[in-house]
């Protein structure tokens, strides 16, 4: 090797390597948020990289909306026995059933916020000290201001004018009993590099990234999958359209583009010249300027 | 894209709302087409209801509510572009006086340090602090933009006064390679296009520069540096009696067979070999995340550190630090403070300010010792254990510490040894 500096994606790879690392040692019982979405994805592959020829010593935790995509989670049980680890998985029907949170009425009714009680119940009853997610600062503008290690008050909350300040590559992630951290492995990158990486490693993603044809409403700009769990208005019409989806969240809310990508590499290619940005197609964060922020602030991911 | 050559430039802004450092931001995202149309549309919103004629740049860069609200920065943002040369990540940081920590934060990891001067106003004190804290916190390069030059009529003379009044300063700080470019953020000379009002300056615009400067040499080849972040012990078939370190190399290049010593046993042997996920490595150097085995049995965890046996840092327990302190409440004396440096964590008190430094008028202050926020100090440190460390000029990694409040978890106070 004659060249002694890294590229950009091995770079990106490296730290993300050094803060799972750096997870696994200072916290107890840190765990991944797995939705199934290629963020979460590539972090559990960084994660079978930071650890090799270790087995991934954190479990998997997924928040189940009850909206899902059917091949999400036969994409994340199939993850789940590959990398033999566990599974933890937080229910938001039970949240409802139990009584601990209401659904939304009308029809842009959504579980997106009720996901944050069973996200906190879930690292409660689970005692996660640290919950590692797949956000990237390019995705928002709340985001933009996150830690890499980011704490959580014992009420789960952010605070981002209080945040700790984070200098060089060393990370605090002392807390106190109740409170919790996040950690964002992958705050660096960009959707474009998220897709150059999975790329360059091969990496399996669930099929609904790719061009595919599918029954879909237009709704809110955007072509929203016809499901179980939609409520159609009455002049609503149905289409057979050839979608992808750019994220995978709620299949209520979940907008796909049209699109002949059914490759990696031509996903990538159509990213690039993509003029919107990937949240664009989110409902949920179209309610106001700044609805991430504010979700965040009550402990979203 | 071509990955495989592409690098990573970090780089951090310095400048308050008034010298346009938004707009600069805004439009060197605009015009190099990373702005998307969402963004777009929301911004061009945003600007109508405010009244403002056209597109207001300095809104790409808004963040958090209250920020939105008070039209200022308060935390630091972080903001990525690519081209086809390289890919940026922007260390947005507010530049008022009361916010040199979160300068001090965004300056932590930056190849270079864009700092903004009005041209009608030239070099004031927050220039100077701005250079002051680039200079402290070792960013390699240094590009002071001589903004709004449209409002003096593009002239050269008010350009040159400028390079004059910076250079006067500036030779008293350890600043290593400095640019000069004169711009207009509001109507885009000179940020990614050449100014057609401005035929006398000869050099680069900014993008340009950023797209070009050299960096590989920016991360220390030469002190070879490996701080055990954990131990894999995988006890699983193939891998029985397996026993690796994992570590991102701080600095350096380390190779199979090197010999090494792990600090502070002093313990020695050799490299069995460099491994990660895609197969071992012959050779492996910093910021690589990597695992390695050793030919002896030794006891290693977190917070030793291996180096070549020809090579060591120096382990000491009184240390000099440049603090800057960063929390509310003020140091306490003497009061006891858990210091992490790389992966190692031990208490340490502060023993003794040395000096103060003004941050307005950078002289040194011998009296006055108290360190409340925003404060920059000379100051004596003394560990309950050897810290390995090297001078921060000389490593950003092995010369770099925090202080953590024990009663409140905070992160007080960034170090960078003497």
């Amino acid at each position: 090797m004659s060249k002694y500096y890294l590229n950009y994606l091995d770079e990106l790879e490296s730290e993300a390597i050094y803060v799972l690392r750096e997870v696994w040692a200072q916290f107890q019982n840190p765990v991944i948020l797995f939705s199934g979405g290629k963020d979460s994805i590539v972090v559990t592959h960084l994660a079978r990289k930071a650890f090799y020829p270790s087995k991934i010593p954190f479990a998997l935790m997924h928040v189940d909306t009850g909206h899902n995509f059917p091949e999400t989670i036969q994409f994340r049980d199939d993850l789940v026995e590959r990398l033999g680890v566990r599974l933890l998985v937080g229910s938001v029907q039970k949240s409802i059933d139990d009584g601990r949170v209401a659904e939304e009425k009308g029809k842009n009714a959504t579980r997106n916020a009720l996901q944050i009680t069973t996200l906190l119940d879930a690292i409660e009853e689970h005692k996660v000290d640290c919950a590692i997610g797949g956000g990237r600062r390019d995705e928002e503008k709340a985001r933009a201001k996150e830690r890499f290690f980011s704490h959580r008050d014992d009420f789960g909350q952010w605070d981002p004018k209080n945040q700790r300040p984070e200098l060089w590559n060393i990370f605090n992630g002392k807390y106190f009993e109740g409170e919790h951290f996040r950690a964002f492995p992958i705050s660096n990158w960009t959707e474009m590099d998220v897709w150059n990486y999975i790329a360059r490693e091969g990496i399996a993603i669930p099929s609904l990234y790719f061009a595919h044809e599918r029954e879909v409403v237009w709704r809110n700009n955007s072509w929203i999958p016809k499901s179980e769990h939609l409520i159609m208005e009455e002049n609503e019409e149905v289409f057979t359209k050839k979608i992808r989806f750019r994220t995978l969240g709620d299949i209520t809310i979940t907008g796909g583009i049209e699109s002949e990508a059914d490759t990696v590499e031509k996903i990538a290619a159509e990213v690039s010249a993509m003029r919107q940005t990937e949240r664009g197609n989110r409902s949920d964060d179209k309610r106001s300027e700044t609805a991430m922020e504010d979700r965040k602030r009550q402990g979203y991911f | 894209m071509q990955i495989d050559n592409n690098q990573l430039l970090r780089f951090t802004t310095a400048g308050s709302v008034d010298d346009g450092k938004s707009t600069l931001i805004g439009r060197l995202l605009y015009d190099s087409k990373s702005i998307f149309e969402d963004q777009l549309e929301a911004v061009e919103n945003t600007s109508k209801k405010k009244g403002h004629e056209g597109v207001d740049l300095a809104l790409f860069t808004d963040g958090l509510r209250d920020e939105r609200e008070q039209g200022i920065t308060i935390d630091v943002a972080y903001r990525y572009f690519t081209t086809p040369k390289r890919k940026f990540i922007i260390a947005d940081t507010p530049g008022h006086i009361q916010y040199t920590r979160n300068m001090v934060t965004g300056a932590s990891t930056a190849n270079a340090a864009i700092i903004l001067v009005d041209a009608r106003h030239g070099v004031i004190e927050q220039t100077k602090r701005h250079a002051f804290i680039a200079s402290l916190l070792q960013i390699p390069h240094i590009i002071v933009c001589i903004n709004k030059m449209d409002l003096v009529d593009f002239q050269e003379d008010v350009y040159n006064a400028v390079i004059k009044q910076f250079e006067a300063f500036s030779s008293k700080l350890l600043v290593k390679d400095v640019h000069f470019i004169p711009i207009s953020a509001l109507l885009g000379d000179n940020v990614v296009n050449r100014s057609e009002n401005m035929s006398w300056y000869q050099g680069a615009p900014l993008l340009h520069t950023l797209e070009t400067m050299h960096i590989s040499s920016d991360v220390n080849k030469v002190d070879a540096r490996f701080p055990v972040q954990t131990v894999l012990r995988p006890q699983s078939e193939g891998f029985i009696d397996y026993r690796g370190y994992a570590g991102r190399i701080a600095s350096g290049v380390f190779r199979k067979g090197d010999a090494i010593t792990v600090m502070p046993s002093g313990f020695t042997s050799n490299i069995k070999s460099i491994d990660t996920l895609d197969g071992p490595l012959d050779e492996a150097f910093a910021p690589m995340s990597v695992s390695i085995t050793l030919e002896d049995d030794i006891d290693i965890s977190r917070g030793d550190m291996l180096v070549r046996s020809n090579n060591q840092p120096e382990p000491s327990q009184d240390i000099e630090v440049m603090l800057c302190w960063l929390n509310n409440s003020p140091a306490k004396p003497r009061a006891k403070y858990t210091v992490r440096h790389t992966s190692n964590e031990q208490k340490a008190m502060i023993k003794e300010i040395v000096y103060k430094i003004d941050i307005n008028t950078l002289e040194r202050d011998h009296e006055d010792s108290n360190l409340e926020m925003n404060a920059i100090a000379k100051v004596r440190i003394r560990t309950t254990k050897p810290l390995m460390i090297d001078a921060y000029r000389e490593n950003r990694t092995t010369g770099s510490l925090i202080l953590v409040d024990d009663a409140t978890n905070e992160t007080v106070a960034a170090g960078m040894i003497v």
